[in-house]
């Protein structure tokens, strides 16, 4: 199944290449991370979606625990946690079209971050789910070019 | 924190570090970006340099040096070429924990990323085979960089280390500050183990009736020989132990088994096969052990002792796993045992049987010549004590069947990585290391020339090794799996018509050799370069051509069925 694990580690160059490299060369599945500065600038937070049964989780979260610029592991998936991600989309744009898609985008939530005669660009965030489900909505349109961020993910507070 | 108020450079503050982490012997080579160390040690007269010839061979010296020694490695060698040279050593040290630390030179800050002159992205490139490896940005954090480098080495499961050190910083001045203490937060192994697991694990231990210790090279680390022999003589438990385990437990005693696993014993196999309860200490459940994992050990209850936890449910899953230091493990396990446990008398007997229907045997001819009489001649003649180092193949295997080895650190051998062309060198290391027992060398004719350069280092310096060439004229284990599993296709294993007129070479590098045909020249030449303590001796044994080691288990097969003997007796010719 899909795990999301949060992992604390050094801010130091090399850090998320030895992350990436680990999961290669063991052979775990990586479906995203991401990496960004914490509120301590000496320290990252970084968001690891995995897929795999318990044993091989299990030996994920232990190979992560055993790098040396990893501070703190932690698996949040059965834990209480809030999980975004982030969708830049360009879609093409036409007469015909254009009513629809401002009327999905009022759905999903959604943005417009640019607009051209022919092109829209909007932003989406959400659950990666919801993220899925708006690619899917919107590829009938015509996508021109799109980038996820990846989830991040933390704990809810108490 | 120790401060003096004069400036060093760079090279200076390294050796300073150096003699704050009581190194004395150094295994390296110059080149253009360690020009500025090689000039400050010139003038160092408390720090041993040993030129190599190879940076490969100052990777294994440092941990034959290591392994014999129990202190960390030390490995000196320049930028580009030197570092990238020291690729199989770094590996081979990871795969088998053996603490080391790797200094490499690095071009110049400002070039680093340039593709200048001798760069190599060599932190990059050692990422996955180092525990940790660094590059040093400052000339300020030189000090604390090599502090923690060697802490991390030699903390927790050890592991080679690197530390890349760019031309600009060796050059550059600053305080020396060398910290009291190191302080890495996303390293905090666990020594001691916990008091719950160790009570449960006495429990079964008191109550199994066919229990075996399978002990490996944690044992060894963590120095815990005298605990182990301790608990497994006070409550009747067998030992067998893997190929880096052996010298844990005296192979004089009783209870030794000797080796399981792929060439193990067959009593050994049969043991785990049939026992109740598997105490695994400070080992892994290498394939190489274990052969098939769903039919090892299938009755027993199996505890697992390892300080590093990503080796606890990696290939087997453990019924009771405990986490920290094999020491602390066997030395709280104790002082937690009943006064009363079962007698294991009928199990001992049991395990007798195996023994007697398939001893390890040899037979012994007086115009031919095998390993087998070779390593157990040997093995006698040191009386189990020497500190032996193997390379890698059939000769490898025939050590850990046919030399008794009394003490820990006395095996040197690559197991994880099977390294051919260690051997040498690393005999060479553990000799700068131990100086009270003889080092003797078991090589393989294809293996003693991956890393031959190094006999000039050996006879510089006249280190007292005793080389001892076991010459089938082929990739003996190769040419055993091909006889067995490939229909004796001997595609390029067959050296006879290449190898080189090993004594003229060696002569040539100026060592003392001999050559043995038969038995008695074989005791004659074991005798006499026992007795040579000069610097390295060299005996060629001509062995016959296509023996083979047994009892082996075929790969990927379960230890219950070890093949005993040659399937097709007449490929014996
Ligand atoms: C560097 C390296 N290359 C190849 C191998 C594969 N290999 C394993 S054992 C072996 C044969 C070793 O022959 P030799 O050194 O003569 O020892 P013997 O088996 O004859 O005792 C080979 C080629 C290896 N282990 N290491
Ligand atoms: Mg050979």
């Amino acid at each position: 199944m899909k795990h999301l694990i949060s992992v604390l580690v050094e801010n130091k160059f090399g850090t998320l290449n030895r992350v990436a490299s680990m999961f290669s060369a063991r052979g775990f599945n990586l479906q995203s991370i991401s990496i960004g500065e914490t509120e301590d600038p000496e320290i990252s937070r970084m968001t690891i979606v995995t897929r795999g049964d318990d044993q091989i989780v299990s030996q994920v979260l232990k190979q992560l625990n055993r790098l040396i610029d990893t501070i703190k592991v932690t698996d949040l998936t059965h834990q209480p946690h809030v999980e975004r991600e982030l969708l830049l989309m360009t879609l093409k744009l036409s007469k015909a079209t254009q009513h629809e898609i401002f009327e999905l985008i009022n759905v999903f939530k959604g943005k417009v971050v640019d607009i051209k005669q022919k092109s829209i660009t909007i932003e989406v965030i959400g659950s990666p789910d919801k993220i899925n489900t708006t690619i899917d909505i919107f590829r009938p349109y015509g996508i021109r070019e799109l980038a996820r961020s990846g989830a991040v993910a933390i704990h809810r507070g108490e | 924190m120790h401060t003096t108020a004069q400036k060093l450079n760079g090279s200076e503050i390294f050796f300073e570090c150096l003699r704050r982490e009581k190194v004395d012997t150094i295994f390296g080579y110059p080149g253009g970006a360690l020009l500025k160390v090689y000039e400050t040690l010139y003038d160092v007269t408390d720090i041993k340099h040993i030129l190599v010839r190879h940076e490969q061979g100052a990777t294994h010296m440092a941990e034959g040096y290591a392994r014999a020694t129990g202190k960390p490695g030390v490995v000196l060698v320049t930028s580009g070429p030197g570092a990238t040279n020291t690729v199989t050593g770094i590996t081979n040290a990871y795969m088998d924990s053996s603490p080391m630390v790797i200094f490499t030179g690095q071009v110049p800050s400002s070039l680093i990323g340039n593709d200048a002159f001798q760069e190599a992205d060599i932190v990059g490139i050692t990422r996955p085979i180092t525990k940790h490896n660094f590059l040093v940005k400052d000339v300020r954090d030189l000090a604390t960089t090599i502090r923690k480098a060697f802490f991390l080495a030699t903390n927790g499961r050890p592991g080679p280390v690197l530390v890349d050190m760019p031309k600009d910083i060796l050059n550059a001045t600053c305080e020396f500050i060398w910290p009291d203490s190191v302080d890495i937060r996303g390293f905090k192994p666990t020594i001691t183990c916990h008091a719950n697991q160790i009570e449960k694990a006495a429990k079964k231990i008191a109550a199994a009736k066919r229990p075996l210790l399978y002990i490996g090279g944690g044992v060894i680390s963590s120095n815990a020989s005298k605990e182990l022999t301790l608990l497994a003589k006070a409550l009747n438990i067998p030992v067998t132990m893997t190929l880096q385990g052996l010298g844990a437990f005296p192979a004089s005693e009783p209870l030794n088994m000797g080796m399981l696993g792929m060439h193990g014993t067959y009593w050994a196999n049969q043991a785990v096969n049939k026992c109740d309860l598997l105490i695994a200490v400070g080992a892994r459940f290498d394939d190489r052990v274990t052969g098939k994992v769903d039919t090892f050990a299938p009755q027993a209850y199996k505890i697992h002792n390892d300080i590093d936890p990503t080796n606890v449910d990696k290939n087997i899953k453990v019924d009771l796993p405990v986490v920290g230091d094999s020491k602390d493990f066997l030395s709280q396990l104790i002082k937690a045992l009943p006064e009363k446990s079962e007698n294991h008398d009928t199990w001992l007997a049991e395990i007798d049987v195996w023994k007697k229907q398939c001893p390890l045997t040899f037979t012994v001819e007086n115009d031919s010549l095998k390993t087998e009489f070779v390593i157990s001649t040997v093995s006698e003649e040191t009386e189990g004590n020497a500190v032996v180092v193997t390379d890698v193949g059939q000769h490898q295997m025939w050590t850990s069947q046919y030399y008794h080895f009394n003490n820990p650190r006395s095996i040197i051998t690559s197991g994880g990585l099977g390294t051919m062309g260690y051997g040498l060198p690393a005999a060479i290391g553990a000799a700068f290391g131990i100086q009270d027992r003889p080092v003797v060398l078991f090589c393989g004719d294809g293996g003693f020339m991956m890393n031959i350069q190094e006999l000039v280092t050996a006879v510089h310096y006249k280190v007292p090794i005793k080389i001892f060439l076991l010459n089938n004229s082929f990739l003996g284990m190769v040419r055993q799996w091909q006889e067995l599993f490939h229909q004796e296709k001997y595609s390029f294993t067959d050296l006879d018509d290449s190898n080189p007129d090993f004594l003229k070479v060696v002569e040539a590098f100026g060592c003392k050799s001999m050559r043995a045909e038969n038995p008695a020249q074989a005791e004659a030449a074991i005798k006499e370069a026992l007795a040579y303590n000069e610097g390295p001796v060299f005996v060629e044994f001509r062995v016959i051509k296509k023996d083979m080691v047994f009892p082996m288990v075929p790969a990927g097969g379960s230890i219950s069925d070890m093949l005993l003997e040659r399937l097709n007796p007449k490929t014996m010719v």
